[in-house]
Parts: structure tokens; sequence; C-alpha cells
């Protein structure tokens, strides 16, 4: 019954102890790397909390900037600006974005739906101020900035978010579904309509949604199309609107140490919706994936 | 394209023994299927089948896994048109049209030529609403819950879902589900369903169910079955296709081996080949 204990050895010897000691290291790194990347989530909501909850009164939420060295005052304007731009651009990129899906993922030959996909892909990396620039020679040189132009600009960065998010619920429709509806003597096009848009809606409006986070926080498009504007609440998008985005800009480069605290504040608002869309598209998500796996 | 020239001819060679099958006989052939090839790419799924289909009977499609018989059963009603690659060749004589000739529109073909599938589709829907659907886009809107009504009675549903007719089509079981398929199927009155496989997914007990229903079916539609179930073929079909795979260099494609009245098949098979799949020797 003698154990050869060299080669049935079960106890650590210097290279397993050396591989042992690499597994702990590099799962110790991983572990860290993930908790930075919570920590730096957590330390910019806590500091712009921190610093600008101090600001956030009812004045805040109802007034227009007070005239300079005044106290008071608030951005009325911003918010109700980014809310008018923000709704006229998701109402030109949502649906154009769902048809652009349909045609990708229910009507185009498989490599013009690739060629597709590939484009919106590029137009989503497309960095923000080139879309601003171009907005701003194709719509604002000689005629002047309008709430709509920036509404139009933002479009453009939410066109590929809503057709790309779009397009993934779609390919998550069974095809048994489809072949459901065209063995019922349906058109591709009512099955679209009647069974795939239905079925995938909960998804699309996740994307949405996720769409209008994004572009609630766009500045650069905003730069050059709608950022000079009265200094009064307006719900015209053909007049040039303040925004959210822009008057963080503005009131942090003012001298006025109060306006850096509204800047802060505001900055808390944008947070605060950003964070409470996704963790509501997050939400939508879960609970459109259990309804299509029944 | 005249109907006297659809005058049945004996279905294929090897049986060619035998003229018209005794229950086809004066039977209208609802489907006459010539040289029809079916391919995904350029691998052949199933080549060059003669067969006739005929009216107010059940006819069964068996054979191996990869013998083409959903490829085929798909290329009654252009349903292979959904898949890019997939090309048919030959012709699929629907009542004497060629259901792949020009100006045929595929929906029309579907719209009278219905399917089950292999496993349950109800869409995401009401109960009534899987029903309707069909009704609503095919304009038959009169009487929209007589007809609803009558297509679960017939799908033999009714009883269970009379109660809960707006609840979701999900909560109802894998049997209850294809029963409500084949429900929605008949509620647009096609004149032939196409089943592909309808009960492989479902108990013993829902199986019989559907089995029980295509005997009461086929007094008003044309059904052809395909089935891995040989018991199934014998049970419900009056007249039977046994296809295999026919290997070659190339991988291998299905064929029709032999097509006949169902006891024929499975007593005194004309071919070594279907006599080896129904005693169970291969396959």
């Amino acid at each position: 019954m003698a154990v050869d204990a060299g080669r049935y050895s079960l106890t650590p010897n210097p290279r397993t102890r050396r591989r042992k000691l690499v597994n702990v290291l590099m799962q110790g790194l991983a572990t860290l790397a993930a908790l930075a990347a919570v920590a730096v989530l957590a330390i910019v909501i806590i500091s712009v909390a921190q610093r600008g909850a101090s600001a956030l009164s009812w004045d805040f939420f109802t007034k227009t900037a007070a005239t300079f060295g005044q106290g008071g005052g608030g951005v009325a304007n911003a918010l109700v600006g980014s809310f008018v731009i923000v709704a006229l651009a998701t109402a030109m990129a949502v649906p154009l974005g769902i048809l652009v899906a349909l045609y990708v993922s229910e009507f185009a030959p498989p490599r013009i739906a690739d060629l597709v996909r590939l484009v919106l892909d590029i137009l989503n990396g497309l960095p923000s101020i080139i879309i601003g620039i171009f907005v701003f020679g194709l719509l604002v040189i000689g005629s002047g900035q309008a709430g709509w132009k920036g509404s139009f600009a933002l479009a453009i960065i939410m066109l590929p978010l809503v057709a790309r998010a779009t397009q993934e619920v779609l390919a998550l429709v069974p095809s048994s579904l489809r072949e459901g509806a065209l063995a019922l003597g349906a058109s591709r096009w009512r099955t679209v309509l009647g069974v795939v848009l239905p079925t995938s809606l909960g998804g699309i409006l996740t994307g949405t949604v996720l769409a209008v986070a994004r572009a609630a926080g766009e500045t650069a498009p905003l730069l050059f199309t709608t950022s000079i504007a009265a200094n009064a609440v307006t719900w015209d998008p053909r007049q040039p609107v303040l925004s959210i985005p822009y008057d963080i800009f503005v009131l942090s480069e003012s001298p006025d140490p109060a306006d850096h605290a509204r800047a802060w504040a505001l900055g808390l608002v944008l947070i605060s919706f950003v964070l409470a869309t996704s963790l509501t598209a997050r939400l939508l998500l879960v609970r459109y994936r259990k309804k299509l796996e029944g | 394209m005249e109907a006297d020239t659809m005058q049945a001819v004996a279905p294929i060679e090897i049986a060619q023994a035998r003229e018209v099958p005794l229950s086809a006989a004066g039977r209208e052939a609802v489907f006459e299927t010539r040289g029809l090839s079916a391919s995904y790419g350029k691998a052949l799924a199933v080549a060059n089948v003669d067969l006739s289909i005929y009216r107010n009977l059940v006819t069964a499609i068996i054979g191996p896994s990869g013998c083409g018989k959903s490829t085929f059963l798909r290329s009654l009603n252009r349903m292979n048109d959904l898949i890019p690659s997939a090309k048919v060749e030959g012709e699929v004589l629907y009542h004497g049209q060629n259901i792949y000739g020009d100006g045929v529109d595929p929906v029309e073909v579907r719209r009278r030529i219905g399917m089950v599938f292999q496993k349950p589709n109800p869409f995401p829907k009401s109960i009534y609403d899987n029903v309707a659907w069909g009704l609503r886009v095919l304009g038959m809107k009169d009487d929209l819950d007589g007809r609803v009504e009558r297509a679960l009675t017939q799908a033999a549903l009714w009883d269970e879902v009379r109660d809960r007719l707006k609840k979701s089509a999900f909560g109802l079981s894998g049997g209850q589900q294809q029963r409500l398929c084949l429900a929605r199927a008949i509620a647009v009155e096609p004149d032939v369903v196409l089943l592909d496989e309808p009960a492989s997914a479902l108990d013993p007990i829902a199986t019989s169910k559907i089995e029980d229903l295509m005997h009461e079916l086929k007094n008003e539609y044309t059904l052809v079955i395909v089935t891995h179930n040989m018991q199934q073929a014998a049970r419900v079909a009056d007249m039977t296709a046994f296809f295999t795979l026919e290997r070659t260099e190339s991988g291998g494609h299905g064929v029709l081996v032999e097509y006949d009245e169902t006891p024929k098949i499975f007593t005194q098979p004309a071919d070594k080949r279907t006599e080896g799949y129904v005693t169970g020797r291969f396959g």
C-alpha cells in the first residue's frame, strides 16, 4: 500500500503554488476593475448631488434666470426647452427608426440588410459635434437657429439607436409566428403590423427610452442649432430654445458663484432623468423578455 | 391546365403495378406534383417527386429524418418562399394550376392552403383574437363571433376555452395551443390543411385528440400530414407516401419511394426500402 507521494500528491507544490497565486491575482484585479466602474458612477452621482442639492428650490424649477448679481432665478426655460426639443426629436426619429428596422429585418435581402446595419453603426459612431455642424450648415446658415433644428440634429443621433434596438427585438420574434400569420393568407405587411410589431412593442419602447435618455444629454448638436435663446420660457420650437445640457455649460462659465451651484443642480436633474429612464428601460426589457418567452 | 387532362395517373413509377388506388378512385386530385425538387442553396433537399393528393382524404408523408418530407409539405403552399436560399423546381398543380406559375400570388395560395406547424405557434394575443385575426385580415368579418365559435368547436376546443376567450393564448397547454392553431387555420375556410408533425411536441392524450380531429375534419378539408410516427400515419391516413434519403456523393436528398393506400404500405409494401422502414429494420 505504498503511495507514490510524488506522483499522486494532492498537496500544493511550488509550481501549482505559483499558478494559484497568478489565479488569485488576476481574479483580484478583475474584481477591482469592476468595483472601480461602480465607484466612478457612485462618485459622479454623489458629488453632483452634494454640490447641486442646495440650489434646488421651487424657484429653480419655475423661474427663468435672474439678472446678473440679483439672487433667485431658475432654469425653467432650459427644462421646458429640453422637453420640447427632445419630444420633437423623438417624434421624428422613432417612426423612421422603426421603419428602417422593419426594412432591415423583414423586407431587405440579406446583403442589403447587412449594409444598412453597417451604415446605422457608423451613424451611431459619428461624433455628435459633426452632426451639429452638419445641421448648422444645412438648416441654420442663412435662416438662424430654432428649436426644431436642434431636434433634427438630435433625431439623427436617435435614429440609429432606435433602429438598432428595434431591429434586435424584431430578430427575437420567433419566425414561427411570422409563418403562422403568413400561412393564414396574410400579406407580409399585415403580418408585420398584426403580429410582429405588437410582439416586439416592449423592446421597441426600451430602445426608444434609451435613445431619449441619450438625446436629453447631448450638448454638441444643440450648440450651433438652438443656443442663442431669449431668457423666457417658450414652447414654440420655431424659436431658438435653451436646453438643459447647454444651460449647464452656460451657467458653469458664469462669473457668479450662485450660477455654479445652479449648474450643479441642473446636472443633478439631468443625471436623475437619465438614471430613471435607463432603469425604466431595463425594467421594460425584463418584462418584455418574460412575456415573449410565455 | 384543363380539368380533363388532370385525370389521376398512377401516382409514382415505383408503384406502377397499381392503377389509381382504391380509396382514391373517382376522387378529384387536389394536388399533383410533377418533377418537384426543392433545394436550399446548393443542397438538394428533395428531388423529382410526382405525387397526387386526393380530395377529402388524409394523406400521410412518412420517412426517416432528413428525407425532405417537411420541405415537400412546405413547397405545397409556398412556405419555402420565406427562406431566401430556397428554390423549387418542377410543378405543383393545385386544381390544375401551377402554384409556382407566373402571376400566382403566394398570399392567395396560402389563403387556400393553410398550415399547422410542428410547434404550437399561437400569436401573443387572446384566444379569441388568435382565431379572429386571420378572419379580420381576410375580410371575413361578418358574424365574427359565430365564425370563431365554429372554428373552435371544430377543433374540439370550444368547451375548454369558452369562458376565457379574452385570456392570453399562452395560458393554454401545449395540446390546447395546437388545437387553437388548428382552429385558427380552419377558421379562414381553406381548401387544404397541411400539418407538419402537428403532434410531435404533444403528450399522448393531446396527440390522440389531434388524431380524432383529423378524422372529423377530412369530411370538409383535404389534409396532408407529415409525421415521423408510423403508428400515427397508420391510424389517421387513407393514403401514405414513403420518402427516404438517397445518399449521393454530395450528401443526399429525399426521394419518394412508394405511395399507396395506407394498409397496403404497412402490410404489403411494393418496395424493399418501405418494408424495411415500416417493419423497423431501418430508419
